[in-house]
């Protein structure tokens, strides 16, 4: 087993919303009891619909937001008791949108060195020549160095913000949606790039994603979140081969590959998307889920762990169904 | 067999500083009745304007021309404006990417949806009512009668999707054109919206055009597909013969672009296409993917025409058929 | 380390990268000489600016000296003009063209401090409420609130009338008034940089709050920040022409527009140059600013316009 090198233990985050002068603010937990944990070397997709709460995760990983409850510990240490430079030379982050994660006033070489500098590492020319060889390595032309965003492609803008993001060589790198804002012939680039790098400086990354045809093809494990919580966790092989969770396997059949035979496949879920402020009683899939019992909409399922897998289901919990079944004792 | 929709040679040129930018450059598509079309491509390759063009609504500073663009009958070069306002809206009608931005957040969905079939036809509110309750609860809307008091804010986005295609279904269009619908979607609701289109067209035998960037979506909802790249159409086939055995090298480099579960291994170089896209300000002479093909020839700075076989496939490529398909595999060795 | 092999496809076919941004490598320039609104509140606006540091070259007479032999003179144009005088003289027999050109000075002052000042003030304000949200924000609310309910005018009165007119407290009164604009917007074009991905980038690469703030919002939100200080300069001139009209900015005998249209008042009905030439003064300086507001505007967010 390698190091560990990122864990979050049971980390919530509240929000607090509509808080005005006149209004009574009102609190919604976007994660709830989060667990999980990345191994050196792995890569743990997190996989997740619009709302689930992942990114507000992401930025938790990174120390950007604390944690309602819960802490992340990175390389072994609570990131709440390292300084802000301690846990950057630890945790970088990937953004999704290269036209929007670029400063447009600053030059490339500004925007890479940035790191070094506010780490005060090396004179300006040791810098110059270090954001030079990482541009070599993300495979940009030095050319670049002096020129700005908006004078780069997507692609080009995306390699940039990776070699931010590894030029101090941390350990690990948070990738938010990488590649979904790129055209395809673009995206198969980058996704090249995050696996060449990954071995060559032995980075670990957390990769969210809402495609999981991205996620299969890099992560080595695979959890997937609905509503604040992590509903399943597997291996990744074991999860494209056996989804548990009734979401996973709606996820996995939504999945659209160029294979015309297969036609539109049928998710068999209800149109009822939850309100992630007010999410339903039970379990929150429930209103969703062509499984859904009578005690799925009352008690909500407790984590079920076995050897590397985690599901959080009824459907996996006979216990539960047992005592539903039963009069409850007076 | 009945065309609905035919489109020949269509250009649009927008002229921008430092010369003319020939966005779409001969564009040549028929669509048959109940038959769904997908035009996919990258961004920047002309597939959004050409679906403007085709609803005459183009920025003002865009030309089109075309030697043939008509639609169920109506030649659209000649129509008038006021021609144009009866036809958009009532027998062609259009969704677009962003369910968020692409309802009025100051009407009831209710307004909306009658709005078009008020102005189009002559019916009673109370019909228009009927008729948009029907159609919320063919797109899977459930207490559709309560959903027409409400606002779009207080919809999800792939409800609001749903209502932009009741919408467009109002007025029992000929033909949909609908720009990545779906593209704005989480996974999970793609897969429903997707659904529910073509089920829909099944039923009311529309015609579908669809644009997207997605070749996953094409593969699964379209007929035909034209793939599109500089402006130009380089591949049109049915969705088998262009997923299956595509014939110009533009098509197998985006397929193998795509990591796909099942068939890449996980952790193995994707395949990728060198290079960028040409500019499309001036003219552009001979084949415009070849300085990103790995079988460029000199010859293709002159070949500039669609070839075609007898199963209707066509592609814009020097090579033919048979060596198209012999070489399918070389890139993949490189 | 290289990886050749991957060394960007998409380079190959790229033309060398110029090496400067948008707004250096002469665009800016190309971009304002082809708005033509633009470069007429330049011209205009430059030339009062050099009148008003050359007045006292330009200014044919002192501005302050009275002659009861040459009272009310009219103007070049009109009968009985004079080049001595070429603009006339007022009712003390002042020449009113080197009152004119000494009264762009005190335009121009009160309009550069009070926008500083405001400016300032406005700024701090709305980049804390935008950055930081929340409390710090309800508060910055609230006090914009509150300063919006006063009456500019009438508070700037009572203070003058109190405390008593001169340059100083005409700046300092309509500084501390007019930053409202400031706030407002400086708040929330720094909510929209604050949520754009690259400050959450150098957050996460260990920058301080205050290095986030100075290094990587302020230059972009400085276009607006220009926008809002032309158009508010032109506020606070035309504030100051009022209050020095009701006699309760700038005191006489300093020579200012607004006090030199309430001079003329009593001669409204037939020496009405009295009124008209620093009225005209007040009117191409304002519209200049405005022009000038407007132009960079549009040549600072090219992709706002429609």
């Amino acid at each position: 087993m390698n190091e560990m090198v990122l864990e979050a233990r049971d980390v919530t985050r509240r929000f607090t919303i509509g808080a005005s002068l006149f209004k009574r603010a009102t609190t919604f937990s976007a994660v709830k009891g989060v667990s999980l944990s990345l191994r050196q070397g792995e890569v743990l997709g997190l996989v997740g619909e619009s709302g689930c709460g992942k990114s507000t995760l992401a930025n938790m990983l990174l120390g950007l937001l604390d944690p309602s409850e819960g802490e992340v510990l990175v390389g072994g240490k609570a990131i709440s008791r390292s300084s802000p430079l301690e846990r950057a030379r630890r945790i970088q982050p990937i953004f999704q949108n290269p036209y929007s994660s670029l400063n447009p006033r600053k030059s490339v070489e500004d925007i890479v060195s940035l790191p070094l500098r506010i780490h005060n590492v090396g004179s300006a020319s040791e810098r110059r020549a270090k954001v030079a060889e990482m541009l070599d390595m993300v495979g940009l032309s030095r050319r670049y160095l002096d020129s700005y965003p908006n004078q780069l492609s997507g692609g080009q803008r995306q390699r940039v913000a990776i070699a931010r993001a590894l030029i101090m060589r941390p350990e690990v790198v948070i990738c938010d949606e990488p590649t979904s804002a790129l055209d395809v012939s673009v995206q198969s680039q980058i996704l090249n790039l995050l696996l060449d790098i990954k071995d060559e400086l032995n980075v670990s990354y957390v990769l969210i994603s809402h495609n999981l045809a991205v996620v299969q093809h890099i992560a080595t494990r695979v959890a997937v979140m609905y509503l604040g919580r992590i509903v399943e966790e597997q291996p990744t092989e074991q999860l494209f081969a056996n989804p548990r969770h009734p979401y996973t396997e709606a996820l996995l059949s939504s999945v659209l590959t160029p294979e015309p035979e297969l036609g539109i496949p049928d998710t068999h879920l209800g149109a009822a998307f939850p309100n992630p402020m007010d999410p339903p009683p039970g379990c929150s899939f429930h209103p969703r889920c062509p499984h859904a019992m009578p005690h799925c909409s009352t008690l909500h399922p407790r984590p079920l762990s076995d050897g590397d897998r985690m599901v959080e289901c009824h459907l996996y919990d006979e216990a539960a169904a047992q005592a539903a079944r039963e009069p409850q004792p007076a | 067999m009945s065309k609905v929709l035919e489109v020949e040679n269509l250009r649009v040129d927008i002229p921008v500083a430092g010369g003319v930018l020939h966005a779409v450059r001969g564009v040549s598509f028929s669509l048959e009745k109940g038959e769904t079309l997908c035009i996919v491509g990258e961004s920047g390759c002309g597939k959004s304007l050409t679906s403007l063009a085709l609803m005459g609504l183009l920025p003002r500073a865009a030309r089109r021309t075309a030697d043939k663009l008509i639609f169920d009958g109506i030649d659209l070069q000649s129509a008038s404006r006021r021609q144009m306002q009866t036809i958009r809206g009532d027998r062609l009608s259009m969704i677009f990417q962003e369910p968020m931005t692409s309802l009025n957040p100051a009407y009831t969905i209710g307004d909306q949806l009658m709005e078009a079939m008020l102005w189009h036809k002559r019916v009673s509110r109370a019909e228009a009512r009927e008729r948009a309750i029907f159609l919320l609860e063919k797109v899977g809307i459930t207490g559709a009668a309560k959903r027409l008091g409400q606002y779009p804010h207080q919809l999800s986005g792939g409800l609001r999707q749903r209502v932009m295609i009741a919408m467009s279904l109002m007025c029992g269009p000929a033909v949909i054109i609908a720009d990545e619908p779906t593209t704005a979607l989480d996974v999970t609701i793609q897969a429903q919206i997707l659904l529910l289109l073509s089920e829909l067209q099944a039923e009311f035998g529309m015609g579908l055009v669809l644009i997207t960037h997605d070749l996953g979506v094409v593969a699964r909802i379209a007929d035909r597909v034209l793939v599109m790249y500089a402006g130009q159409v380089v591949e049109n086939g049915s969705a088998r013969q262009v997923f299956g055995a595509p014939l110009h090298p533009y098509t197998r480099g985006l397929l193998r672009c795509m990591p796909i579960p099942g068939r890449t291994r996980p952790g193995e170089r994707l395949g990728s296409i060198p290079g960028i896209v040409p500019s499309l300000i001036g003219e552009i002479r001979g084949c415009a993917f070849r300085d990103r093909c790995g079988h460029a020839r000199s010859a293709c700075a002159d070949f500039d025409r669609l070839r075609h076989n007898e199963t209707g496939h066509e592609w814009r490529c020097i090579m033919d058929e048979a060596e198209s398909l012999s070489r399918a595999d070389e890139l993949e060795d490189v | 380390m290289t990886f050749k092999e991957l060394s960007s496809p998409e380079d190959a076919a790229t033309p060398p990268a110029p090496a400067k941004p948008r707004w250096r490598d002469g665009q800016f320039l190309r971009r304002a000489f082809k708005h033509s609104a633009f470069m007429v509140g330049v011209v205009i606006f430059v030339l009062i600016v050099l009148m008003a540091l050359a007045a006292p070259l330009l200014a044919p007479h002192d501005p302050y000296v009275q002659s009861m032999t040459n009272r009310l003179v009219p103007p070049i144009w009109m009968e009985n003009g004079t080049w001595e005088h070429p603009l006339g003289t007022d009712g003390l027999g002042r020449d009113y063209l080197s009152r004119i050109l000494y009264g762009a000075r005190i335009s121009l002052i009160i309009g550069i401090f009070t926008v500083i000042t405001s400016g300032l003030i406005g700024t701090t304000l709305g980049v804390l409420a935008g950055y930081f949200g929340g409390r710090v924000d309800l508060v910055v609310n609230f006090v914009v609130m509150t300063r919006l309910t006063l009456p500019v005018i009438m508070v700037a009165l009572a203070i003058v009338s109190i405390v008593g007119g001169s340059l100083i407290v005409v700046i300092l009164v309509l500084g501390l008034l007019l930053w409202d604009r400031f706030a407002v917007v400086m708040r929330s074009a720094t909510m929209q940089v604050r949520s754009q991905e690259y400050v959450l980038a150098a957050r996460a690469v260990g920058c301080s709050t205050p290095y986030i703030i100075i290094r990587e919002i302020l230059p972009n939100i400085f276009g607006s920040l220009v926008v809002i200080g032309t158009f508010e300069m032109a506020n606070a001139i035309l504030l100051e022409a009022a209050l020095s009209f009701l006699g309760l900015g700038v005191q006489p005998p300093t020579p200012s527009w607004g006090l030199m249209v309430a001079e003329g008042r009593q001669y409204l009905l037939f020496e009405p140059w009295l009124i008209m030439v620093p009225g005209a003064a007040i009117f191409a300086l304002v519209l200049a600013i405005n022009l000038l507001g407007d132009g960079l505007r549009d040549i600072l967010t090219p992709e706002n316009r429609s």
